[in-house]
């Protein structure tokens, strides 16, 4: 049996090195269309100002990008490194959207990304805006494909097991394209990366305004950001709502845990806006809570029952049951698969073989299952509750004032007068890192409660693993958070150096801190 | 679906050898140009011209990895489990060395400072030249076997250690891979530069491409002369649904020289790697360095397709298990998945080689160093 340890250090590794990857990701999801918009207005109307802003903020993303590029590369081998099971149970359906995400977008992106940089001079501006354009679309594509592949982890549509190969084989490519969890992530999570380069403007072009200096480039970069961001951040909340929604069919234990709710309550149910979940014994210590609310949000209507924990882990240890059946019958066929019979038996309960193999988390064989193992198994099928509980209320607070900045922002530039608002640009700068803490919130909320499963409801987490030794696991989980601390610090520092020194970075000799350079240049 | 299940297992084994190829050829040329960097550039601003003739396009050709890694996930899904769980330690230096190249590429030249640069050149370095060292020390083992089994349930066991990966004929084989790249990098740097970056790139060429001629020449008669080879000894039915457990396989030496002595149509691959890389030195010697280019890709084309064709149908033997080995008939995806990753790779393929191509277009003629003069600020 594979060793717990294992297990955790594997989800731990992969936890860090997404999380890592997912600081660099959505900063250049959105600042990808803000240059495309700058770009835009500098094609129209010929200012240079436009020009210098697309090449200064395209410093700034380029910085960033060079780190998104570089944890990037972890993941598409990370699933066969330290996944292998995984990769050999789902690879038949799983890998499909990667290695399209790589033909399809990655491809352009990065193709492009050479002549954003290094096309200035050899391109006509029209040719140069096709760039940047085919830049963003390459982007955002990727994001697509993505989060089709993990939309599937969590909502395995359009496939089934075969017991002849020992996997799950793809049946219907349409289904898991249109699969609705992945439609929902995808507009909610590039969203999520459009207001998070719209702050990452706004923030530094406020820090500008407060030091009284670039007043027009910082003027016109705020004014774009706050536009931007409001239409963003208007998308991340509604789409994310959208999102539960979907949530709500496909995945009633997450969607549970995230609200505490543990009884089912007659419709519509009421929705906990603060509560401390207890876990060993089933319910919430205390809960200041809104009559109604989840119900509506849950299930758009006001008669529909929402199952509360308790009700989905009685269904799941039923489920449970059954899949030791699975579990035997699969075992029985693989020794013998021509038997019609054992086939036919084997069908009909094939749906729950995902909730049997959660007890070879316990046991070898399903002969030494007992009712207390069931029980633990059935247990396991519930996330922790508190985790999930606050991080995903953190993360709505967080859009909320996110969207409370971004609505005063635009109000203010519409009217003209935010540069003179002190108060809005301190906010402004002050609120720099928080789309950054709402992803990664958000990506928590959507792995830690997919738990105990890799792909939900069929694959058990602790059955993923490559068979390595915890000391592998060790070594390479330290390499990977050495390596990538060493490198964010460095991003860091060219970060703030660059976003210092401003669009005098440029060396255009429109702008203020030019003298460094014009020095070395003499 | 056009093509039935055992004409696209095929199909499949081509188009890996395809991407893994490309992969070689482009990201190839720039990791060539990585190795070489220390040493071509004298100063930092013939180390910037020798950066810049890859600088726009380091990133479009590292997605040729990123892909090949992707479509080998979904045509073979255990060939991507078992090979890159299996060889763990060798693959994470892999990722490692490569995390030296978008920074070091792009934070390079921010800084006025000569520690920070001669860091990151180094960096560059190690992103160009270990890389192909790992790749070609793993196809060293893939043609030896690789000591891994499954169990009933087709769970993965890696029972070899990460030294045990590098005895004498895998780092052959990896000398092979990094000459070869070297090669091919010095070639495309040859092209884009004049001068002293120029002569140097040359001599750099001529003393990889005879190294890897060398190289390939000792591998293949070690292959001849020691005992390397795996046959399946069972009636393959290719048609079958995928299960590596089905079949019985014994090692046997010489083997790997069988599909050349059955069909010698398949002696013009090895004939290529040497006509390739004779053809890219001659070439290079007299300043054709486009042909010479060519010539170099032809070169890898023909090193990457020998190791393909010894070995088929076997992707990846095992040595200690070898009915588990895994082979272009039994580790592949389903048929339904094979069909819509070939008309998704068909489709998609002609448009990246035509923006690729573009790029190239845009960004030719020579790096100087008075290009990097007037583009300070923007030049990596």
């Amino acid at each position: 049996m594979v060793s717990e340890q294992l297990v955790d250090l594997s989800r731990l590794q992969f936890a860090a090195t997404a999380m890592y990857h997912f600081l660099f990701v959505p900063l250049t999801l959105g600042m990808v269309w803000m240059l495309v918009i700058m770009e835009s207005v500098y094609v129209m109307t010929g200012k240079p100002v436009y020009k210098d802003m697309t090449k200064f903020w395209g410093k700034l993303f380029g910085i960033n990008f060079a780190l998104g590029v570089t944890t990037g590369i972890t993941l598409e081998f990370q699933f066969g490194t330290n996944w292998a099971y995984y990769s050999h149970y789902v690879g038949d359906i799983f890998g499909a959207p990667l290695a399209i995400e790589g033909l399809m977008a990655f491809f352009l992106e990065s193709t492009m990304i050479g002549l954003f940089f290094f096309g200035w001079d050899r391109l006509s501006r029209r040719q140069h805006l096709l760039v940047t354009i085919l830049m963003a679309v390459g982007t955002n594509l990727s994001a697509l494909w993505i989060l089709i592949a993990n939309g599937w982890m969590q909502n395995p549509v359009g496939a089934e097991f075969s017991y002849e190969t020992m996997r799950m084989e793809l049946t219907d490519f349409w289904a898991v394209l249109f699969n609705p969890v992945a439609q929902g992530k995808f507009v909610h999570t590039v969203s999520a990366g459009y207001v998070t380069g719209a702050m990452f403007v706004l923030s530094i072009s406020a820090w500008y305004l407060l030091k009284g200096r670039d007043i027009e480039f910082a003027k016109r970069s705020f004014r774009i950001a706050a536009a931007f961001g409001f239409a963003s951040v208007c998308s991340v909340i509604v789409l994310g709502d959208e999102s539960g929604y979907a949530l709500g069919e496909a995945q009633q234990a997450k969607l549970a845990a995230i609200e505490a709710m543990w009884e089912t309550e007659p419709a519509p149910a009421s929705f906990n806006i603060i509560a401390i979940p207890n876990q060993e014994e089933m319910k919430n210590d205390y809960s200041l809570h809104i009559p109604w609310a989840m119900g509506i949000i849950g299930t758009r209507s006001f008669d529909t029952e929402m199952p509360g924990i308790k009700e989905i882990l009685v269904k799941n240890r039923e489920r449970i049951v059954i899949g030791i059946e699975a579990v035997r019958l699969l075992e029985k066929l693989r020794q013998a698969p021509a038997d019609d019979a054992t086939r036919a038996a084997f069908d009909k309960v094939k749906a729950d073989l995902g909730f049997g193999l959660l007890l070879k988390k316990y046991v070898v064989s399903m002969d030494d299952v007992t009712p207390e193992i069931i029980d633990r198994a059935t247990r396991d099928t519930l996330p922790r509750v508190a985790p999930l509980f606050w991080t995903f209320r953190i993360m709505v607070a967080m859009g909320f004032a996110m969207l409370a900045l971004f609505g005063l922002a635009l109000w203010y530039s519409i009217k003209g007068c935010f540069a003179t608002r002190t108060w809005l640009l301190k906010w402004a700068l002050w609120f720099l890192p928080v789309p950054w803490l709402a992803c990664e919130m958000g990506w928590f909320v959507a792995e830690y409660g997919r738990q105990p499963w890799t792909i939900y409801g069929v694959l058990p987490t602790h059955l993923s693993v490559s068979t390595l030794t915890v000391e592998s696991l060790y070594g390479s989980l330290a390499g990977f958070v050495g390596f990538y601390t060493l490198l964010l610090v460095v991003e860091m520092y060219l970060m703030v150096r660059f976003a210092r020194q401003g669009p005098g970075s440029l060396g255009t000799g429109r702008y203020l801190n030019e003298t460094h350079h014009a020095a070395a240049k003499a | 679906m056009i093509f039935d299940y055992p004409t696209l297992k095929l199909i499949w084994w081509i188009l890996v050898g395809v991407l893994l190829v490309g992969f070689a050829i482009m990201d190839g040329h720039d990791m060539g140009v990585g190795t070489l960097l220390p040493f071509v550039g004298k100063n930092d601003e013939e180390r910037r011209v020798v950066i810049n003739t890859v600088g726009p396009h380091w990133d479009g050709n590292q997605v040729w990895f990123i892909t090949g890694g992707g479509a080998i996930f979904a045509a073979w899904p255990l060939v991507y489990a078992t090979a890159f769980s299996g060889f763990y330690w060798a693959m994470l230096a892999v990722l490692w060395a490569l995390f030296f190249r978008p920074v070091g590429f792009d934070y390079r030249s921010k800084i006025q400072n000569t520690t920070w640069r001669t860091t990151w050149d180094w960096g560059l370095f190690v992103g160009g030249a270990v890389p192909p060292l790992i790749f070609g020390v793993a196809f060293g083992n893939l043609l030896q076997g690789v000591p891994f089994h499954f169990d009933s349930n087709l769970v993965s066991y890696y029972t070899g250690s990460f030294w045990g990966l590098l005895n004498p004929f895998a780092l052959l084989a990896g000398v092979v891979s990094t000459a070869m790249i070297t090669f091919h990098g010095a070639v495309y740097l040859a092209h884009r530069t004049e001068g002293d970056i120029q002569r140097r790139a040359r001599t750099a060429a001529l003393v990889f491409g005879a190294l890897m001629l060398v190289g390939f020449t000792g591998a293949g008669i070690w292959l001849a002369l020691g005992n390397f080879g795996y046959v399946i000894t069972s009636a393959v039915d290719t048609a079958a649904l995928p299960n590596p457990l089905s079949k019985t396989v014994v090692q046997q030496g010489g083997a790997w020289f069988a599909n050349y002595r059955e069909m010698p149509l398949t002696l013009i691959v090895p004939a290529l790697a040497y006509l390739g890389t004779a053809v890219g030195m001659l070439m290079v010697a007299r300043g054709r360095t486009l042909t010479a280019f060519v010539a170099s890709s032809f070169a890898i084309v023909g090193v990457i397709g020998t190791a393909g064709v010894s070995m088929f149908p076997f992707l990846m033997p095992s040595s200690t298990m070898p009915a588990a080995s895994l082979t272009v008939w039994d580790s592949v995806s389903s048929h339904r998945t094979l069909g819509i990753m070939f008309w998704a790779t068909v489709l998609l393929m002609p448009f990246i080689i035509i923006y690729t191509s573009w790029a190239y277009k845009v960004m030719s003629g020579k790096v100087t160093t008075a290009y990097i003069r007037e583009n300070e600020h923007s030049a990596y």
